[in-house]
């Protein structure tokens, strides 16, 4: 039996019809809509760098099943920045050298971007480290990468003071 | 991965027939079951996906003291939500020392529940596993078994219960609300999880169809808010199962304990209600000798399954540092590395 469901993904409507119902977001993402940035690691929600926001809240997406988000808001990598403007998460990466292969990395920008949405580490080092806890880098990028969350955490923090004051 | 039909009920009812039948089974987050059934650990024939369902996600403080939590309620909702980690802050403390945040975004309530052993047997359909195909026999009791049962184990089945939340809802006396082919009843969370014995096929006590739709915590809960905390050695810091875990929870008054509850984790099948320490805590003032006193019973009779016997001794000085921690009181936030025993923050000397 088919089933036919609708994505947002990085702002646009998408329609699919799903002739298996085994399809996960990660497949369905990298497979029907070549967004190949969300990469498929361990497979089993264990390394993270599959992450992806689904409304607004970062996920493991090879640990949810497609048939199972219609109607879902999907943010991936490729939707982050503006043209060739860099999300500051993103700058901050490059900046701070947060990754060496850099295949671990979309999940883990991902990852921090859901992370300051959730408000709970703010700028303390040892609670960043525990929410990024669920993105593994097996280059060991890991002092780069809380540098670079602090630092665009930071530039957060300094954009909500400009826009209160 | 088998292929399976997937089936959205309409209602609650619907839902229950639907997974009555057999080789069904509830679709929640799927972040336990999509991982079983990558691996072929579980092969259902139908997935019964009730996650639109209405009613189902909301935390309630009901008239009489107590919380109702929906099933679909997330892992990360509930351990954020400010009244409820207000006054469980050891169940908020447990939910997030509990796998990554990414699992804990959509991990539910229910599924907490009911997510399955970590036994490494379990998992390797090559190996032989009473639990995943009854009868086979158990690999794990002459193999690698330093981090299974200390408690209730069998001949059959020595794995443990991997949940977190599981252990300070026990001590906390949570109540599970299901729905079932015969209506809504509810039973303790202590009644929920099985012994192995020779059916470790079974991990509970519901029959087919049956839907959790809600835990509960009787106002009684609340009255520990103050001196609560659960604490879990793991081989890493961050995103692993326990090795052992406790939720020690204290009532207080004049300098003297009127109430204790305690409970060990990743110690049984079944997260592990340590009744009898709870009893020499009452009435006594809460000094490092009565908590010693209250580990030596909690442990009385634990038995290696393996090459487990440490992991006794590891759970009596937790039980002492978890019950340290909670007379110590609650902190006013949780700390960065929740219920880590390697916390900065943690507060604890050694125990």
């Amino acid at each position: 039996m088919n089933h036919s469901i609708s994505l947002t993904v990085n702002g646009a409507r998408r329609d699919f019809v799903l002739d298996d119902p085994r399809v996960t977001l990660l497949d369905l993402l990298r497979e029907r809509l070549h967004l190949t940035g969300t990469k498929k690691g361990c497979d089993r929600g264990q390394c993270g760098a599959c992450t992806i926001l689904v409304d607004g809240k970062r996920i493991n997406s090879c640990l949810a099943l497609a048939i199972s988000h219609d109607g879902a808001d999907i943010l991936t990598i490729e939707g982050v920045a503006r043209g060739d403007q860099l999300h500051p998460v993103q700058a901050a990466f490059i900046a701070h050298d947060g990754f060496q292969c850099g295949f671990c990395t979309p999940g883990q920008v991902m990852s921090a971007i859901g992370m300051m949405n959730e408000a709970q580490a703010g700028n303390d080092p040892e609670r960043i480290r525990e929410c990024m806890s669920g993105n593994l880098c097996r280059c060991g990028a890991y002092a780069g990468i809380v540098d670079a969350v602090l630092e665009a955490q930071g530039q957060m923090d300094e954009t909500n003071q400009r826009r209160s004051a | 991965m088998k292929r399976f039909d997937y089936v959205r009920p309409a209602n609650v009812t619907e839902a229950v027939a639907a997974a009555a039948r057999p080789g069904a089974v509830y679709l929640a987050a799927g972040t336990n079951l999509l991982d079983l059934m990558k691996g072929n650990i579980s092969r259902p024939d139908r997935l019964v996906d009730f996650t639109h369902l209405e009613g189902l996600d909301a935390i309630e403080r009901l008239a009489d003291g107590s919380v109702r939590i929906g099933a679909l309620v997330s892992n990360a909702d509930l351990a954020h939500d400010a009244d409820f980690a207000r006054s469980y802050p050891a169940v908020a403390e447990a939910l997030l020392s509990g796998a990554s945040a990414q699992l804990r975004n959509v991990a539910t309530v229910g599924g907490n529940l009911l997510q399955r052993t970590r036994c490494a047997y379990f998992y390797d359909t090559a190996s032989r596993c009473n639990k995943r195909e009854a009868g086979t026999g158990c690999d794990a009791r002459e193999g690698e078994n330093r981090t299974h049962a200390v408690f209730g184990w069998s001949e059959s089945c020595i794995a443990t219960n991997p949940s977190d939340f599981c252990v300070p809802l026990l001590a906390l006396d949570a109540i599970v609300e299901i729905e079932g082919r015969n209506g809504r009843r509810e039973i303790a969370l202590e009644a929920l999880h099985r012994l192995p014995g020779d059916t470790p096929e079974r991990d509970t006590a519901l029959e087919p169809g049956d839907l959790i739709v809600a835990v509960r915590l009787p106002p009684a809960a609340r009255g520990f808010a103050g001196h609560a905390r659960y604490l879990k050695v793991r081989e890493r810091t961050s995103y692993a199962f326990a090795v052992v875990s406790a939720a020690a929870a204290l009532r207080i008054d004049n300098g003297r304990i009127a109430e204790a509850r305690l409970a060990l984790g990743g110690v049984a099948a079944k997260p592990w209600r340590a009744r009898a320490a709870e009893d020499v805590l009452k009435g006594v003032a809460p000094t490092a000798d009565a908590f010693q006193e209250a580990a030596w019973r909690a442990l009385t009779d634990a038995k290696p399954s393996g090459d487990n016997a440490f992991k006794i001794e590891l759970a009596r000085r937790i039980v002492v540092r978890a019950l340290t921690l909670a007379a110590a009181g609650t902190p006013a936030r949780l700390p960065a590395l929740p219920a880590s025993p390697f916390a900065s923050t943690s507060g604890a000397i050694h125990a």
